[in-house]
């Protein structure tokens, strides 16, 4: 099969911005760079279809290579849309993100910062416990006599 | 057997509406059940004791045995066979069981919480303990061992309040449970040498089994640390004293006399064939002669009676194994008579100190004083059991540690006399501390000590003890019965039947032992007595548990750096570290191997590409460096109508009217959502970092080298040539794309509009944010001209005052309704031209709308192109008349159209079913109709019309999210205002 330079520079370039986008902190950034990576993925797909050809409706008389891959283009298809519900929920989120936070970015969890720097110390597991010597104890640990029997 | 089994599991589930009804008594109730169990054992002992053990499973005379098949395609079955070995430690099992329940009626008093479910845990346990015993089938037996493992756990933790019942389960379940996977990693290993898991069959063929050399020697050994673990073996000894937290009576009978006798069973079952094997001896007698010694040591320097006897317990498992651990027929003999022994005395001597404790209120010696005339039955009952433990005769004990000596003194290995020597010794320190648990609990002390007021135990409580210790007495004077066992067992190993135990054999070497073990044992005593100072001794070495402290803290602190370092909380950096690795790993794959190259390559397929390219790579660089936010959202826009321009070009017609139209949807979603959000926001963000900007291409160049190695790797013709022909003639449909979408991919389609439906669901939750969605306000109920007050108006100069008044006043007069809610939105906002447009265009697209649906079989279109017209057609009117529009030209809630799609999508796949055809299968009709003239009807389409629904649905939800409920929220507030004001009104529940 062919291999259509063009393409391969679009894609390239479509990847590469769309990359840089999304490793960055600012929301609205990311979103555009999963839209960028979106459409440079798209073309990488459709490229795997090799050349183009004629539109994918059905001609008796056409052989079928000579269509454009219809392959390809069902998965872009599906795609395109799916990117469209993933862009709408982000933008969702944004605006969300931005009425909680008054910020556009990616916030750092505090949680697992917390975790981080956390000490080995458990109180169930490390804390230094009296030897009992009976079991007949009450709640605060006094022992108690059975009267009972 | 299952019917004890299936009996001890019932009576458990029973157990907690049992003790509701009887409170404590229903301890009586539920002893009854193993002591059935036991008799029932009792009655079928002469049918196991005349088979013989050596034959397989179901042929004449072989020992009783069931089957049944489980899981047969793993070999496993449930299989269980009672041989002499299993009968033995049932009897043990069951009978201390039964005497423990009983026991427990009167330890416990009837408001202790979760009695019942005390009782549950142990009758369970018993079955547990049955099930282990009697099984033989490795995995069957395997699944029994960790379900003690975890009772004990519950049984040990019982005191949930108390801090060292918790802590001390937790230890013994991971001790035990970790021992409990190794020995699974054995048992597969042998299970899979062997070839089967039946156990019966695997020691029928340890002979070959133990000529394959290391790995059969691995196996086992990882077995027998299983073992260890579970009877406390050094160095696994220490959850064993830990888990005296449990009630005494759970110490009494897993603890002392079935649990811990777990490892003893595997290793006595294993000996005769696998004692053999490379680690056998070091592992079994060499660490078992070890643990009695320290485990005597140990018991000599504690104070609680009940730690004095969990060390002896620890010394005494030790010294068990040891012994059955020697393999020969007479070692068989003397353990197994051991083990009946040791069970018996350790049994009374833990509910003797139930007892102290229970009516003292302490277990330490140096509080109790004088308990010998306080309680004599219960000192003369615990007595006997100690003496049975020091090995004095005329008892059990003694009677089985001469066995021992006898089977020892013949050992012809070269470490024999040492291993002899260690067993005296360890004996001497059994007998010192023995002395020390009985002075200690009985003696009058030398110091001074606080009287205690104790009262005498009833009869009724002490049975249990005096049952056990008139067993221990009587076998001890007639040993025959326990001879009988011991001696069956040992022949099946090729044991001479001329072994007996005798109260009194002579005067022969095993009596001069016992006699130098007394002696020792007596002057070790004296010693500790006199160097007693009642203060804890000082520690000289580094214990197995802070070892195991130490392990498990290292262990924490390695989770928390490795988690510190890799959960950061920052997605950035974990998007960086996914991406590193799809750089990297390709990277080395590609340096590695030989990559296919194309030879076949072209510039374009059309000059025009070039063009396009050119401005599609002009959009990205620029979205990038773009100043304000706006215009890189333009720039993004760029590309993918840029993408238009390509997939048209490339005969792609689909794909290009359904980017058209997403695009510019996008486009509109963006202005939507992000107009609330200050410029200030942007600031600063174009400034390029050159390390990411490095990364990212480096990715990009990676994901294109990827491509190219794809493309020049196909060798098969593409499945798609089929396609046109499956299409027209089985799809029926000329448009190959959709009959993809709606039939030939049909379920990757269901599955994407159940995506979008989560989507538009996503969307609506993070706008409306749990505020409901409330009722849908009609046109006639609002003011003319009272919605979305700008926020022009807010803070506006006198010049733009005016203005906006003449354009108020302009609007107000023109009462051409040209939409339904046109004029209640506020005069600026109104634009004449955009309402007549939208009310000429609004109908015309919808109809083409529908169009596109319809023909989108045979033409390009279908219903997602379908959906996203009619999607732009509401936002027509969206952006001509406002919310109120939004809401009276679509008077159906995006939630019904997004389920209903689904609902229709469903159904067309689901209604050939009832024609007795596959899921989704598509049928055709053809008919005339005047005007339209010849039609063809396909019931895919049925399915395309819910993916069109779906579709509008989504867009819908996005119109009034993102549109709507925004407008609503910043109505009336000018922008600088907007977003704290947006809060209050967020913390508020209603709007």
């Amino acid at each position: 099969m062919s291999v259509n330079i063009t393409f391969l520079v679009i894609t390239g370039v479509l990847l590469a911005t769309g990359f840089y986008l999304v490793l960055e902190r600012t929301l609205t950034r990311v979103l555009l760079g999963i839209m960028l990576l979106g459409n440079g993925v798209n073309l990488l797909i459709l490229s795997s279809g090799g050349r183009k050809g004629a539109a994918p409706l059905f001609r008796p008389d056409l052989p079928a290579d000579q269509y454009s891959d219809p392959l390809p283009q069902a998965l872009i298809l599906t795609a395109i849309v799916i990117t469209f519900a993933v862009t709408a929920f982000l933008l969702a989120m944004i605006y969300r993100s931005w009425t909680l936070t008054s910020a556009d970015v990616l916030a750092d969890d505090t949680e697992d910062i917390k975790v981080s720097q956390s000490t080995a110390y458990d109180e169930e597991e490390d804390s230094p416990v009296a030897e009992d010597t009976t079991e007949f104890v009450d709640e605060e640990g006094r022992p108690i006599r059975e009267g009972e029997e | 057997m299952l019917i004890i089994l299936s009996a001890l599991f019932a009576t458990a589930l029973l157990c907690p509406l049992l003790f509701r009804v009887l409170k404590r008594n229903a301890f009586y109730v539920v002893a009854v059940v193993p002591a059935m169990g036991f008799i029932w054992l009792l009655t079928k002992l002469p049918a196991v004791l005349a088979s013989d053990q050596s034959l397989a499973s179901g042929a004449p005379n072989a020992p009783p045995s069931i089957s049944i098949d489980w899981i047969p395609g793993l070999n496993i079955g449930l299989n269980f066979r009672m041989d002499t070995l299993s009968a033995t430690i049932l009897l043990l099992i069951l009978g201390v069981g039964a005497l423990v329940l009983f026991y427990c009626a009167r330890y416990f008093k009837n408001d202790d919480p979760q009695i019942g479910g005390f009782a549950a845990k142990m009758v369970a346990f018993a079955g547990a303990m049955t099930g282990l015993v009697t099984a033989d089938d490795v995995i069957v037996m395997f699944i029994f061992w960790e379900i003690t493992s975890v009772l004990s756990y519950l049984l040990i933790g019982f005191s949930q309040a108390l801090i060292t019942a918790r802590r001390s389960a937790m230890t013994a379940l991971i001790i035990t449970t970790f021992g409990g996977l190794v020995m699974l990693a054995g048992i597969l290993m042998l299970g899979a040498s062997a070839g089967s898991y039946q156990l019966s069959e695997i020691l029928a063929a340890s002979g070959q089994l133990v000529e394959l050399g290391a790995s059969t020697d691995v196996a086992v050994a990882l077995i027998i640390v299983g073992a260890l673990s579970k009877s406390a073996l050094v160095p696994f000894h220490f959850w064993l004293p830990g888990a005296m937290a449990a009630p005494t009576p759970v110490s009494a009978y897993l603890h002392a006399a079935a649990m811990v006798k777990a490892g003893v069973y595997l290793i006595a079952r294993l000996a005769p064939g696998f004692a053999e094997t490379s680690l056998w001896v070091p592992m079994t007698v060499g660490i078992g002669l070890a643990t009695m010694l320290i485990g005597g040591f140990r018991a000599l320097k504690q104070y609680d009676l009940k730690l004095i006897l969990a060390f002896g317990t620890v010394s005494q498992l030790g010294f068990i194994i040891a012994i059955f651990g020697l393999g020969t027929p007479d070692a068989a003999f003397a353990a197994l008579a051991l083990t009946l022994a040791h069970g018996l005395f350790k049994a009374t001597l833990f509910l003797s100190v139930g007892i102290i404790d229970h009516n003292t209120g302490t277990r330490d010696i140096r509080k109790l004083t004088g308990l010998r005339r306080a309680m004599p039955i219960l000192t003369t009952a615990a007595g006997i059991a100690a003496a049975s433990m020091a090995g004095l005769p005329l008892l059990l004990g003694f009677v089985a540690k001469e066995a021992v000596y006898e089977s020892a003194l013949h050992l012809d290995a070269a470490w024999g006399p040492f291993a002899l020597a260690a067993m005296v010794l360890g004996a001497a320190l059994t007998m010192a501390y023995s002395l020390r648990f009985f002075f200690g609990a009985f003696g009058v002390k030398k110091y001074k000590v606080d009287p205690l007021a104790c009262k005498p135990p009833t009869l009724i409580f002490l049975t249990p003890l005096l049952v056990l210790s008139t067993l221990t007495l009587v076998f001890g004077l007639f040993p025959y019965p326990v001879e009988l066992l011991s001696k069956h067992w040992s022949e099946a190993q090729g044991g001479a039947p001329d072994m007996h135990l005798a109260a009194f054999a002579g005067f022969n070497a095993a009596l001069g032992l016992s006699a130098i073990s007394v002696g020792v044992g007596l002057f070790f005593y004296w010693i500790r007595r006199r160097t007693d100072t009642g203060a804890p001794l000082r520690r000289m070495v580094t214990s197995a548990e802070e070892l195991y402290r130490m392990s498990v803290n290292v262990l924490d602190m390695a989770a928390i750096w490795i988690t510190g370092r890799t959960q950061r909380g920052s997605l950035s950096f974990y998007l960086g570290v996914i991406l590193s690795v799809v750089l990297i790993l390709p990277l080395g794959i590609a340096l590695a191997v030989e990559t296919p190259w194309p030879s076949n390559w072209v510039v374009a397929d059309h000059p025009a590409q070039i063009i396009i390219g050119a401005i599609i790579i002009a959009g990205c660089v620029i979205s990038i460096a773009a100043p304000k936010r706006f215009m890189a959202v333009l720039m993004v826009s760029v590309t993918g109508y840029g993408m238009v321009a390509i997939f048209a070009l490339q005969g792609a017609p689909d794909l290009a009217l359904t980017q058209l139209l997403v695009e510019t949807i996008v486009l509109v979603s963006f202005v939507l959502a992000l107009r609330a959000l200050p410029k200030r926001l942007w600031v600063g963000l174009t400034r390029i970092k050159w390390g990411r900007a490095l990364l990212a291409i480096a990715l990009a160049v990676m994901v294109v080298y990827i491509a190219i190695a794809m493309m020049a790797s196909r060798e098969q013709a593409p499945i798609s040539l089929q396609w046109p022909e499956l299409a027209y003639y089985e799809g029926f449909g000329k448009n190959i794309v959709n009959v993809a979408l709606v039939d030939m991919r049909v379920w990757d389609t269901f599955g994407e509009i159940t995506v979008l439906a989560a989507a538009a669901t996503g969307v609506a939750s993070l706008i409306f944010a749990g505020r409901g969605f409330g009722r849908r306000v009609r046109a006639h109920q609002v003011a003319p001209g009272s919605i979305d007050s700008g926020s022009e108006a807010m803070g506006a100069t006198a010049e733009k005052e005016v203005e906006l008044r003449i354009a108020r006043r302009f609007a107000v007069s023109s009462n051409q309704d040209w939409l339904m809610a046109g004029n209640t939105l506020v005069a600026e906002r109104r634009s004449i031209i955009f309402e007549v447009v939208t009310r000429l265009m609004f109908h015309t697209v919808l109809i083409m709308s529908v169009y596109t649906l319809l023909a989108g079989h045979n033409t390009p279109g279908g219903g997602f192109a379908g959906g996203l017209i009619a999607g732009l057609a509401l936002t027509i009117r969206y952006l001509a008349g406002g919310r109120i529009e939004l809401s009276e030209s679509m008077r159906i809630a995006p939630g019904m159209l997004i389920g209903g799609g689904i609902a229709l999508a469903g159904l067309s796949g689901i209604m050939p079913l009832f024609a007795g055809d596959e899921i989704f299968t598509t049928y055709a009709w053809e008919f005339w109709l005047p005007v339209f003239g010849e039609h063809k009807f396909v019931t895919s389409t049925i399915f395309d019309i819910g993916v069109y629904l779906v579709v509008l649905g989504l867009v819908q939800d996005v119109l009034r999210s993102l549109g709507s409920e925004i407008d609503l929220l910043s109505e009336g507030r000018s922008p600088i205002e907007q977003h704290d004001t947006i809060q209050a009104s967020q913390t508020g529940v209603g709007r």
